[in-house]
């Protein structure tokens, strides 16, 4: 069997990186065990949207903002969510616990608006209930 | 073996999770526990059975009782007023608005008026069980295959059969296959592209959730054939539960000799490497998709050659669609006749649609294809919510375009869609009211594109930035009559030179509904109005008003 | 889990678990209806009802559907046990664990219906 794909490589690096992140060193270190070059390291993974080469929150939410979504009122909930983080769409709050991003299609139109946090989907989403999953997703990470 | 008297299908398909699945397993469980009646019911984690929007789902069997929304809190009741005293509660159970019959399972529309191929499983068996496949014929055809087949006898059924593939193009699979055969190579690949990335389809999503195995056997099927002895399944990161459960499928497959060497005691032999993708569309493309496992960017490559010639390391590589897959184990096993019996002439078999948008139960939906979109829509998708009416239905996502009222009754395959000026698409359905704005739907499609173009091609990724300002302009109120003109013209000129097939169907969703609804686009342009009251012009208004202030004073 | 070496293991093995499955199908053979209202469930219900369970395991029979009914109006006579086995269906009344051992050996698996404990037949 061949080596593994750095697309493998990237995913595992990112995933050790508590800040959810490749670093410039991990980059580096990934372009001398790999044997490929720096730049294609980088141009690797600036290319897909699912790796950073800045540090990022401990939880990712991801939210659809796609045509189902969309014609569900998905632009409110992006709306509350960056009002309660007080960030915008590729920022992390301030304390490092979330950094919100947004998604193409996440594959659950017929609940939607739909947002996923880290691995975990969340469907017929309405305004008011944001600000308690947030905090469940927080809480749960501290146990 | 034990012998349970109710089987409790509970759906863990992502939906239904997302829609607070999570909880009521948990307390059903406590219950149970709590009346001591663990060991007299099953429950059983299933995938999607398709009524995703009413979901959290639940089956109770022997009856065949579909219960929905369930909660936490409904868990105590259904054990003891069901499984205790054998009355179902009628709170919970699905039934038509205005009807007094709470109907079975096999006798809602929704699920009666389905042929179910593809989606054999999906929601009857627990996926994480190797068994529940194999009770319900699974790897039968595969045994078949490498142990009374040559090769070409499978290649040969798989052509009979018409099956065409079902990633979007619509390419007839045993043509493709043979080329491949046809190579001489020590190696060759199969790839599974499970990229789902179409915006409005998660079919392929819930097929890999509620039968991995389905897919495996397929491949399996397709390596046997072309004389190939590694898979790769390039899964959407966007699908952990998806991935979760290939992992485990792959797993039970190999623990169980299904999958590895001699298989069966031949020497056909095959293992299978899991990938994940990292967000971009354009990996879906199949030669972007081949960079990608080779741990490349993801831009497309210049065809030919074709990947069944040269592909993946290049070596001739055969890459089918999920659903395409899913489909191999009841064509080898059951024979072409049995699967031309469903659909069209040319375009055999069924297809799965994610049904979505201002329709009354959205979900899966599993079809022979040439269905007319009304008996979809209508029959099955209980047709438009309550006071609405349906403006036009959105077929193939980015790609595809728009079919309107007047041709409802079209049938749905391969050959009658690119005639209305879109695609049959992966089976994305998104279906749409009056109160859906089709310059606004068209700047959605063509926004994504904007985005997700890699960018290699100039017609792509400067074309598609240029259709879209002219889209925002209009849909500010700042359109000018001359737009129109020049949005078909740029869209024909970027369908003709874009380099791949995301650029090649970009301008596809604007054409279409140029086609079919230029008054809405005049009217934004002229009357400077969106018809169903979406696009907002109120910061022109608001401008207006302050110049007209300005000269009041 | 064994490794499958031959399709006749893959063949086997699928009868196997085709079983476990039945239940799913809606359909069986056999079709036991136990009356499980406030009486019924006083009077032994449960015991009997796992009794049966039990034996068919024991048994090994699958094609039986176990089906909880509310009373049926004879509240002197519960336990009460319905079997519906080709087409014809007969009830046992003040049926004790013993006794649902014995109608699931000889009725629900055999066809032969144990005549003495009959109280109605439908
Ligand atoms: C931009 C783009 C995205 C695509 N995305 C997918 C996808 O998500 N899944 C898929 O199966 N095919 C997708 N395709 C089609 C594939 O290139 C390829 O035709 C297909 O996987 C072949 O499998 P099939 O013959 O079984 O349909 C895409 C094509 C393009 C141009
Ligand atoms: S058409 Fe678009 S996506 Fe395809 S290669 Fe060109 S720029 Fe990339
Ligand atoms: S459009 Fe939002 S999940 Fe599909
Ligand atoms: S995910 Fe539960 S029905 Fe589709």
């Amino acid at each position: 069997m061949k080596q593994k794909s750095l697309i493998d490589v990237l995913h595992d690096t990112q995933e050790e990186e508590e800040k959810n992140y490749l670093s410039r060193n991990k980059m580096i270190e990934i372009a001398k065990t790999t044997k490929i070059s720096e730049t294609k390291v980088y141009g690797v993974s600036t290319f897909y949207t699912m790796f950073s080469v800045y540090p990022r929150g401990k939880h990712i939410i991801r939210v659809c903002r796609n045509l189902s979504c969309h014609l569900s009122d998905a632009e409110k909930i992006a709306e509350k969510l960056k009002e309660i983080l007080n960030v915008d769409f590729g920022e992390t709050t301030e304390d490092g616990e979330f950094t919100l991003e947004e998604s193409s299609c996440l594959g659950m139109c017929s609940v939607s608006p739909a947002m996923t946090i880290d691995d975990e989907p969340f469907g017929n989403l309405v305004v008011e209930n944001i600000s308690e999953i947030l905090l469940k997703v927080k809480e749960g990470s501290k146990k | 073996m034990k012998i349970y008297r109710i089987h409790a299908l509970i759906c863990a398909g992502a939906q239904c999770i997302a829609a607070g699945g999570n909880g009521f397993e948990e307390a059903l469980k406590n219950e149970l526990k709590k009346h001591n009646i663990e060991e007299e019911v099953s429950v059983v984690e299933t995938g999607c059975m398709g009524a995703c929007q009413l979901g959290p789902l639940l089956v109770v069997y022997p009856e065949g009782i579909m219960y929905t929304n369930v909660e936490a809190k409904d868990a105590k009741e259904i054990v003891e007023e069901h499984f205790l005293k054998g009355r179902p509660v009628k709170r919970l159970m699905w039934k038509k608005e205005g009807e007094e019959e709470f109907p079975e399972l096999k006798d809602i529309p929704f699920f009666a008026k389905q042929t179910k191929i593809v989606l054999r499983n999906c929601g009857l068996i627990n996926p994480e069980d190797i068994n529940e496949y194999i009770a319900r014929d699974g790897y039968k055809a595969l045994a078949k295959a490498v142990a009374e087949m040559e090769p070409k006898d499978v290649i040969d059924v798989v052509k009979e059969s018409g099956l065409r593939g079902r990633g979007g193009a619509g390419f007839p699979t045993g043509l493709k296959w043979s080329f491949a055969a046809n190579q001489d190579s020590e190696e060759k690949y199969i790839i599974c592209n499970a990229d789902e990335g179409d915006p409005g389809a998660y079919m392929d999503r819930s097929i890999l959730e509620g039968d991995p195995h389905s897919v495996i056997e397929g491949m399996m099927i397709t390596g046997y054939a072309i004389g190939s002895s590694v898979g790769y399944i390039y899964v959407r990161a966007e699908y952990p539960l998806a991935v979760r459960r290939l992992k485990m499928a792959i797993k039970q497959a190999k623990q169980a000799g299904l999958l590895g060497k001699n298989i069966f005691g031949t020497n056909f032999s095959f293992d299978m490497v899991l990938m994940m993708g990292a967000g971009a569309f354009v990996c879906g493309e199949e030669t972007a998709l081949i960079n990608s496992i080779e741990g490349k960017r993801g831009e497309p490559r210049k065809k030919p050659p074709f990947p069944a010639i040269s592909g993946l390391f290049g070596k001739p590589t055969i890459i089918n669609n999920v659903e395409t897959l899913a489909n191999l184990p009841v064509i080898v096993d059951k024979g072409a006749k049995f699967f031309k019996q469903f659909g069209t002439e040319k375009s055999p078999g069924t297809k799965v649609f994610a049904l979505a948008g201002n329709v009354n139960i959205s979900g899966l939906v599993e079809v022979p294809m040439g269905t007319s979109l009304r008996k979809i829509v209508f029959d099955i998708g209980g047709g438009i919510p309550e006071g609405h009416t349906f403006k036009g239905a959105l077929t193939g996502g980015p790609s595809g375009g728009v079919i309107p009222m007047e041709f409802i009754d079209t049938p749905v395959d391969y050959e009658s869609l690119p005639d209305l000026g879109t695609i049959m698409g992966s089976g994305g359905l998104i279906i749409m009211d009056e109160r859906s704005c089709m310059v606004d739907v068209a700047k959605f499609f063509l926004k994504f594109t904007v985005d997700e173009s890699c960018g290699k091609c100039v017609p792509c990724r400067e074309g598609t930035r240029q259709m879209l300002k002219i889209l925002e302009r209009i849909t500010l109120g700042r359109g000018r009559e001359e737009d129109i003109d020049r949005l078909e013209k740029m869209g024909e000129l970027i369908k003709l030179t874009a380099l791949c097939g995301l650029g090649q169907t970009a301008p596809n969703p604007v054409l279409s509904t140029l086609k079919y609804f230029k008054e809405e686009y005049l009217a934004h342009i002229i009357d400077k109005k969106c018809p169903a009251g979406v696009c907002q012009f109120s910061a022109l208004k608001e401008g207006r008003k302050k110049h007209e202030a300005k000269i009041a004073h | 889990m064994e490794k499958i070496k031959s399709i006749e293991e893959l063949r086997k093995l699928r009868e196997h678990a085709r079983k476990s499955l039945q239940v799913r199908s809606g359909e069986a053979k056999v079709k036991i209806m136990v009356s499980m209202g406030t009486v019924g469930i006083a009077a032994g219900a449960r015991d009997v009802l796992m009794a049966i369970i039990s034996e068919l395991e024991k048994r090994q029979f699958h094609d039986a559907q176990i089906v909880e009914r509310g009373s049926l109006g004879l509240d002197n006579e519960e336990p009460v046990v319905a079997v519906e086995r080709d087409n014809k269906t007969v009830f046992y009344g003040k049926v004790t664990a013993e006794m649902a051992r014995e109608i699931v050996a000889q009725h629900v698996i055999n066809g032969q219906i144990v005549s003495e404990w009959v109280i109605a037949k439908g």
